[in-house]
């Protein structure tokens, strides 16, 4: 049996269930359950017996800030389903504390899995038989279609114009480094090591940025934002219950029920969306009504996508051509609602204040006109550039993993760069670095490096 | 037809790099082996630059001499300067370059291969590859004689339909004045070989007696000359100087102006030619912003006064040729000798081959060399050399010797050869090497020299000198490790007298010399060894101690790489069964037919999730023919 490295990855579906699971498999799961586990009896992991499940808390070692209350699970080799050590963090179900686990089990030494990796090894490690081989492999090629499927849509735009402009750099310096390397005695114009070092600083802040970003909380909710807007009453909570199939918010026939924004976490096609339902817009005296007022146009500006609603069984108000008039410069879908009682305004009178913006007539009370809704939302985010809004964030844990990783060895470059190491030595970190953004963007090869040299220098004797 | 009286077990197309290694390896393997050339005078010939090593190569060299070839010694002996390149840089690009002395070079060459047992020298031109159920078993002469040896390297460098450009006139040879050979690659077409066509170039060659060396910058060899071969004590022979000198703004203009006729811009050229050896043409056209190019003024020989004009190869034609050259500083009276000349050959995408240089089409047969596309004599003799190892390891039906990419430049250059489409000539670089820091020259002979003795190819006594500086390194990283210097009053003036700052705690002399500002010289001073260690030994112990953080990580690295490496695929995988893997990743496995997992994951097109696939497939198939058995 091979001895593979340690992966972990969160082993139950996306969504909000109520436990959710974060499996590390490998010679260090043991050793990791020991860094971040605190069981209540004060036992260390490594002392807890196989096959049982443990009681305790996953502390941040460093701040000892608890991530979630959790049951530890522990399976020792080989009876366990990789035939390796195992560990199962059994979680609470939000993204949160499951996204929170899994950070500290990468932070201390597992690698983040590949699409069906857990099974892969418990076939290649003999946990499976033969008969299972195909069952195996589709499993890899379905999970990995999807993902990718899913890290295309997420990277569409221009986080991954941002990502791939600063790999571009970083490939550039490197290039810098090994041109200064191979040939030596050719008269080029390096950058001198402390221009080198500026650059170097310089990818690094950009990187900073793109984490902290990815950081700052949009990171903990799933997606694309998608803000539902409209006036008062126009169906904006029916539509979010009939796009989720549950009662989240509340449906009465009072305008102005929903005082504040809700959010719900939705999957549309394989892209992971936040659908936030707003306060109708209108004026209002009511002193916390106004402020979920204040919110939803605050959503106009920074919401990635806008489902805009308007009764077609009344005309046109202000109010509606106040939100026109901001679709028309946003990325928006006019949803027409109401298409059961006899229509006053019809897709023509939409495109004369907003021309071109797609268009979808429904019916909240017979479910009428719904596929074409989310097709036409499907079609919109998958068009174009300019779902991130205007900071490109990060959604996803692989890419968030890869950005830490890639800053943290373009920071041992940059000290060895400052401790005028030798720059065979830099380009290590260098290549590091260059290979974690590739796990994003694509990888770097040597012949992209040497094409990069041969182009900028004027190289051979 | 006739057949000779001598069957061989290997039998060597081709004298250049490759086929000197190769032949000599076999040799000395204890088969009985056959070399033949189209012509005997240019044994080892170096066709274009007069110099062995450089960077990465210099690496190449100390690999092929730590497996027991020949051409770090031959160098050694020839050499007429020696210069060690990037010593201000890290220990792992370090490299060793020599000038030669080009005929000294071919006739030590020759002498070695005329005495070595085993090894018969004969010059014929080889028409035809014999075959016998898809099995090479010889080859035809032009003079229609046939020898019939159980393998068969190829190792024919520029000669296949080798076509030289000089402006607008164009003529079939295999370097200029020298015959090419054209039947050989029709004969590899219908065995079903795929050929490509790729060129290169090389500079004119001027008489010394017309060259102003004083108004050229000298550029001096190394004041203490160090040996390529862990076998030279020292190089003994008087070293002569480089020059250096610079094109001009004149130049540019004449060359500008003759674009037209040049063979390389005309369109007469169908080749695709190396980037990092561009012509002069090129260098001018790309980079147009540049005022001044470098021409390295180097001598052929000590018997000779040809000087090669390094740096400015280029397809113009003769009259051109002499403006050009006329208008460089110190050339303005220079004698062309030889013109500068591109050249175009056929090659074999080495992809049809295993990494044992063996083709996956014909058995029996290897390719190595130029004929897989690579340039430089380093990069031909590290392949002459494995491809001689292997053919002799498959005649005494031995498991082949294949070099991984983390044990030496060597495999870099193969995998890489036999994984990839090449597009241009391959040229080995550091920056190639994923585990650049672990493939030093200075370790070449810790990394390859038991494997040479094991197949033979060390002899006793260097492999006797090798094991005793291997044991100094290992005790001297041993005792500074474990002497300890307590921060006492003593220790700290001690320190202070070797230029090293104070201690606060007790300290190895390990952990002091990690330190980036001290050296080797300095830990001596504190404490020294109870015997004087040689230099290199030094050299060793410091940069194993200096680098072990970094050499540490790559080591890790490598333990990865090698679990993938060893992930076997039997021979005989049949990828079309494979259901779920991409198409074009199917093909490209199908095609290139890797002999590891590791190897497999290295091939364009095919993604980590087809390696996932393919190795649930290859653990399912092996474990179906073990319960078969």
């Amino acid at each position: 049996m091979i001895e593979w490295d340690t992966i972990a990855a969160i082993a139950t579906p996306r969504g909000e269930g109520g436990v959710g699971i974060v499996r590390v498999s490998g010679s260090l799961a043991v050793p990791i359950a020991c860094q971040i586990f605190r069981s209540s009896r004060h036992v260390s992991a490594a002392e807890l017996p196989s096959h049982t499940l443990n009681y305790g808390h996953v502390i941040r070692s460093s701040s000892g800030e608890v991530i979630d209350e959790v049951m530890l699970g522990i399976m020792r080799a080989p009876k366990s389903y990789t035939a390796e050590d195992v560990v199962e963090f059994n979680c609470h179900g939000g993204i949160v504390p499951l996204r929170g686990v899994l950070e500290l089990t990468l932070k201390a030494g597992a690698r983040l899995a590949a699409p069906g990796e857990f099974t892969k090894r418990a076939f290649l490690n003999g946990r499976l038989d033969l008969a299972q081989a195909e069952a195996v492999v589709d499993l890899i090629r379905s999970k990995t279609d999807l993902s990718r499927q899913i890290a295309i849509d997420q990277l569409s735009g221009k986080l991954s114009q941002t990502i791939n402009a600063l790999n571009d750099r970083l490939a550039n310096l490197l290039a810098e480094v090994e041109a200064s390397i191979d040939f030596p005695e050719e008269e080029l114009d390096f950058m001198d090591l402390r221009a080198m070092r500026q650059t170097a600083q310089d990818i690094l802040d950009d990187l900073d940025r793109l984490i902290a970003s990815a950081s700052d909380g949009k990171l903990l909710r799933e997606g694309v934002n998608i803000a539902i807007l409209g006036r008062p009453n126009v169906g904006k909570s029916s539509l979010l219950n009939t796009l989720l199939q549950e009662d989240r918010a509340i449906v009465t026939e009072i305008p102005g029920t929903t005082r504040d924004t809700i959010e719900a976490p939705l999957n549309l096609g394989g892209i992971p969306l936040q659908l936030i339902d707003t306060a109708g817009i209108h004026q209002t005296t009511d002193i916390v009504e106004q402020q979920g007022v204040e919110r939803s146009k605050a959503y106009l500006d920074s919401a990635d996508l806008l489902l805009i609603m308007f009764d077609s069984s009344r005309s046109l108000t202000d109010e509606d051509r106040e939100l026109l008039h901001a679709a028309k410069i946003r990325k928006s879908v006019l949803i027409l609602n109401k298409i059961d009682l006899p229509i006053v305004t019809t897709p023509t009178d939409l495109h004369t204040d907003a021309p071109q913006k797609p268009v979808v007539q429904i019916s909240l009370l017979d479910s009428r006109g719904i596929e074409e809704l989310k097709s036409a939302v499907h079609q919109e985010l998958l068009d174009g550039d300019a779902i991130w809004g205007d900071s490109p964030i990060v959604t996803n844990v692989r890419h968030h993993d890869a950005l830490c990783r890639g800053r943290l060895a373009l920071g041992h470059a940059i000290e060895s760069f400052t401790q005028q190491m030798p720059p065979d030595l830099v380009a290590v970190d260098l290549h590091s670095s260059l290979d974690c953004l590739g796990e994003i963007v694509g990888k770097t090869t040597t012949e992209d490096i040497l094409g990069r040299i041969f182009s900028q220098f004027c190289v051979g004797k | 037809m006739n057949t000779y009286h001598k069957q061989y077990d290997v039998l060597v197309v081709g004298a250049g790099h490759a086929g000197c290694e190769a032949a000599l390896a076999a040799a000395r393997m204890g088969c009985e082996t056959l070399i033949v050339t189209i012509n005997l005078d240019t044994i080892a010939k170096m066709s274009c630059n007069p110099a062995i090593g450089g960077l990465a190569k210099g690496h190449l060299v100390k690999e092929i001499d730590a497996l027991g070839g020949e051409m770090a010694k031959n160098i050694d002996k020839t050499g007429i300067q020696f210069r060690q390149l990037n010593t201000k840089k890290g220990p792992a690009v370090r490299s060793s370059r020599a000038q030669a002395d080009k005929y000294a070079y071919q006739s030590e060459m020759k002498r070695v291969l005329e005495r070595q047992p085993h090894l018969d020298i004969k010059q014929l031109l080889v028409d035809e590859l014999l075959t016998e159920n898809g099995k090479c078993i010889g080859i035809l002469g032009h003079t229609q004689t046939a020898y019939l040896a159980k393998t068969v390297i190829l190792t024919t460098g520029t000669f296949l339909k080798g076509l030289v450009h000089l402006g607008d006139v164009s003529y079939s040879a295999g370097r200029a004045g020298e015959s090419s050979a054209e039947k050989l690659s029709d004969s590899f077409l219908s065995l079903g070989f795929e050929i490509g066509r790729l060129k290169t170039g090389t500079p004119p060659r001027v008489n010394a007696h017309t060259v102003n060396f004083d108004v050229m910058e000298i550029q001096p060899g190394d004041q203490q000359p160090r040996p390529f071969s862990f076998s030279t004590e020292q190089i003994t022979q008087p070293q002569l100087p480089c020059h250096l000198t610079y094109t001009n703004e004149k130049t540019h203009q004449i060359i500008r102006d003759n674009l037209h006729r040049s063979a390389m811009y005309s369109g007469r050229i169908t080749g695709i030619g190396p980037r990092y050896c561009p012509s002069i043409e090129d260098k001018v056209v790309r980079f147009a912003d540049k005022d001044r190019h470098q021409v390295f003024v180097e001598p052929e020989g000590r018997d000779t006064d040809e000087i090669y004009l390094n740096g400015i190869s280029a397809s113009l034609p003769e009259d051109v040729q002499v403006d050009m050259v006329h208008s460089i500083k110190g050339l303005e009276n220079a004698e062309i000798m030889r013109f500068a000349y591109a050249v175009e050959y056929d090659f074999a995408p080495a992809t049809q081959l295993y990494p044992t240089l063996e083709t996956k089409r014909v058995e029996h047969l290897y390719f190595a060399g130029q004929l897989n596309g690579t340039t430089g004599y380093e990069e031909a003799a590290a392949q002459g050399l494995m491809a001689g190892i292997n053919a002799a390891l498959k005649v005494r039906a031995e498991e082949p010797l294949i070099l991984d990419r983390s044990q030496a430049y060597i495999g870099v250059l193969i995998d890489d050869l036999v994984t990839k489409d090449i597009r241009e000539p391959y040229r080995m670089f550091t920056s190639r090497a994923e585990y650049r820091l672990e493939l030093r020259e200075d370790n070449a002979d810790l990394r390859l020299t038991e494997m040479g003795r094991q197949i033979n190819l060390i002899e006793a006594e260097t492999y006797e000198r090798f094991q005793i500086k291997r044991k100094l390194v290992e005790e001297e990283i041993n005792r500074l490790e474990h002497t300890r210097l307590k921060p006492s009053l003593d220790t700290q003036t001690l320190l202070k007298s070797a230029g090293i700052s104070e201690i606060g705690q007790p300290t190895s002399l390990a952990e002091l010399l990690k330190r980036p500002e001290i050296h080797y010289g300095q830990i001596k001073q504190l404490a020294s060894n109870s015997q004087p260690l040689p230099e290199v030994v030094e050299e060793q112990v410091e940069i194993q101690i200096k680098y072990e953080g970094y050499i540490d990580r790559q080591t890790t690295q490598i333990r990865q790489f090698k679990k993938m490496e060893h992930f076997r695929i039997p021979i005989d995988f049949d990828y079309t069964s494979v259901r779920s893997l991409k198409t074009e990743a199917c093909e490209q496995l199908a095609k290139i037919r890797p002999i590891s997992v590791g190897q497999a994951s290295r091939i364009p097109g095919v993604s980590p999730a087809d390696i996932s696939i393919l190795m649930v497939w290859v653990e399912q198939y092996k474990r179906q023919m073990q319960s078969q058995v």
